[in-house]
């Protein structure tokens, strides 16, 4: 650099200098000027060198890392919406699921009861009509033996009556006379 | 005494240039005030236009400054 | 000045904060010697270092006090950046970031009593621009070759008055440098003077209430403008960038 001349010359000029500076503005002696150019470019290239070394990369990783985050999180919660709106769809299929298997239940449940119960209904009408058929035939024996006895007692009170009225009658006319009575 | 002189005149020099900074006040009052009555004109474009009005008082009040060195320097320097 | 304290009262020593000491012993300063500025330029890098490694160790998603402070200047910046160059300026990035947090750093730090403001130096601030300068006309002529020349072609312009327009444009882009780092240097040393000017009449004792309020006052004036210096220091960067990224207007 060229400061060795001007080093020399405010060496011997110094005092001068001194009295100068005292007296007009600091800004504009010269002798200083070297000085502070060099330190100020110290200055920037040390800022400069750890902006580029630490700081900008650090923030704008942090600043990334956050932009990152919120964007990660609103997918995040897109993927949880999405989720549950399938979770949702699914419910309502089990719910319809489950109802249309408890209809079916219902269904044959039902229809295994009528079937029973048809059965059932086949059997105590089957007896039932054994039974009427049974009494029907009981009925049928009943009454014609009943006719039967009437018959009997018919012709033994028609022979009774005609004895009693002193006439003689043989079993053969009397049976024939009420039994043309009784169809008559 | 011709060094006397010669201080009056820059002392007189110095503050003639300090009327300077009036101009300069004037003119940075015109920026700000047109600045304000046009915010509240249009005040959604305002915020928009901050970075125009800073640079508008700047250059207005640099001259301002200029005139104040010229004292400074009328008064120290010479 | 020395009239001036031999016969009144008040001491004006404005400018005094402003000498550049070596911070050990006497001696005349060479361009290696620690001074004040370099002192003050460490402590800048050192508070840079605080907010934006030390404050982001955590790397956290969900970030602590600091580590939000980081990524507030960060977005800051980088929306700056994005809003007025464009997607391709954020190559230049780093560098933009760079320049604002030593003009910020610094001008807080210089507001700090006892303290020396670096920014409030020419040759800091002249240094700063010239580098956003010759980086701004250098990527210009890189990118574009001689039609970055065309920047100073108006071509919107009606055929007679495109000479004149050019005369101007080219004093006008290379006055930028000059007004650049003036502006900066300025508003610092005219706060900080100000404020010395003001201190220095609180020696009488009439009217020193009234000057502590108005170096409160000043104070919180040099609080915002630091500030404001840092991001319109910036944001030229970003506008002198875009018109070397694209110099067709």
């Amino acid at each position: 650099m060229a400061n060795e001349t001007h080093d020399a010359a405010n060496g011997a000029a110094q005092g001068a200098a001194h009295a100068a500076e005292s007296a007009g503005m600091p800004q504009l002696d010269f002798s200083t000027f070297p000085n502070q150019i060099f330190w100020l470019l110290v200055t920037l290239g040390a800022i400069w060198w750890i902006l580029t070394r630490i700081a900008l990369p650090r923030i704008s990783g942090v600043l990334a890392d956050r932009q990152g985050a919120i964007s990660g999180d609103l997918i995040a919660a897109e993927e949880f919406k999405l989720k549950a709106k399938e979770a949702e769809a699914a419910y309502d299929k089990a719910l319809a699921d489950a109802r249309s298997e408890a209809q079916k239940i219902v269904a044959q449940a039902r229809a295994e009861i009528q079937k029973e119960l048809d059965a059932a209904t086949a059997e105590a009408d089957a007896q039932i009509e054994a039974r009427a058929a049974l009494s029907a035939k009981r009925i049928g024996e009943i009454r014609a033996g009943a006719l039967e006895a009437v018959d009997a007692v018919a012709r033994e009170a028609a022979a009774d009556i005609v004895a009693a009225l002193g006439g003689k009658a043989d079993a053969g006319s009397v049976a024939a006379a009420v039994s043309a009575r009784l169809k008559g | 005494m011709e060094g006397d002189i010669v201080q009056m005149g820059a002392y007189i020099g110095a503050g003639l240039a300090c009327m300077g900074m009036g101009g300069a006040a004037i003119g940075v009052g015109n920026v700000a005030g047109n600045f304000l009555s046009g915010a509240l004109r249009n005040p959604s474009a305002a915020p928009g236009q901050t970075a125009m009005l800073f640079i508008g008082i700047a250059f207005a009040e640099a001259f301002g400054i200029f005139s104040f060195l010229v004292a400074l320097l009328l008064m120290f320097a010479v | 000045m020395a009239t001036e304290e031999a016969s009144s009262g008040l001491v004006f020593h404005p400018m005094d904060q402003f000498i550049v000491k070596p911070l050990f012993g006497e001696g005349p300063i060479h361009w290696y010697t620690p001074t004040n500025a370099t002192l003050w330029m460490a402590l800048t890098v050192l508070a840079i270092v605080a907010l934006l490694v030390w404050g982001t160790r955590g790397r956290a998603v969900v970030p602590t006090r600091t580590q939000s402070v980081a990524e507030l200047a960060y977005g800051f910046v980088h929306k700056m950046v994005v809003d007025v160059t464009g997607k391709d300026g954020l190559k230049y990035f780093p560098y933009i970031f760079t320049l604002f947090l030593f003009i910020v750093f610094a001008n807080f730090l210089g507001l700090l009593p006892k303290s020396f403001s670096t920014t409030s130096h020419v040759a800091v601030t002249a240094v700063l621009a010239l580098l956003v300068f010759c980086t701004v006309t250098a990527i210009g002529f890189i990118k574009h070759g001689a039609h970055f020349l065309e920047l100073f072609w108006v071509s919107s312009a009606p055929l007679g008055l495109r000479p004149v327009l050019a005369v101007i444009e080219v004093i006008s882009y290379f006055v930028r440098p000059l007004s650049h780092s003036i502006r900066l240097v300025g508003n610092v040393m005219a706060g900080h003077a100000v404020i010395k000017v003001f201190a220095a009449f609180a020696a009488v004792a009439v009217i020193s209430p009234l000057s502590i309020v108005a170096i409160s006052a000043m104070y919180g004036l040099e609080v915002l403008v630091s500030f404001i210096q840092a991001y319109v220091f910036t944001i030229l960067t970003c506008v002198y960038l875009r018109d070397a990224l694209h110099p067709h207007h």
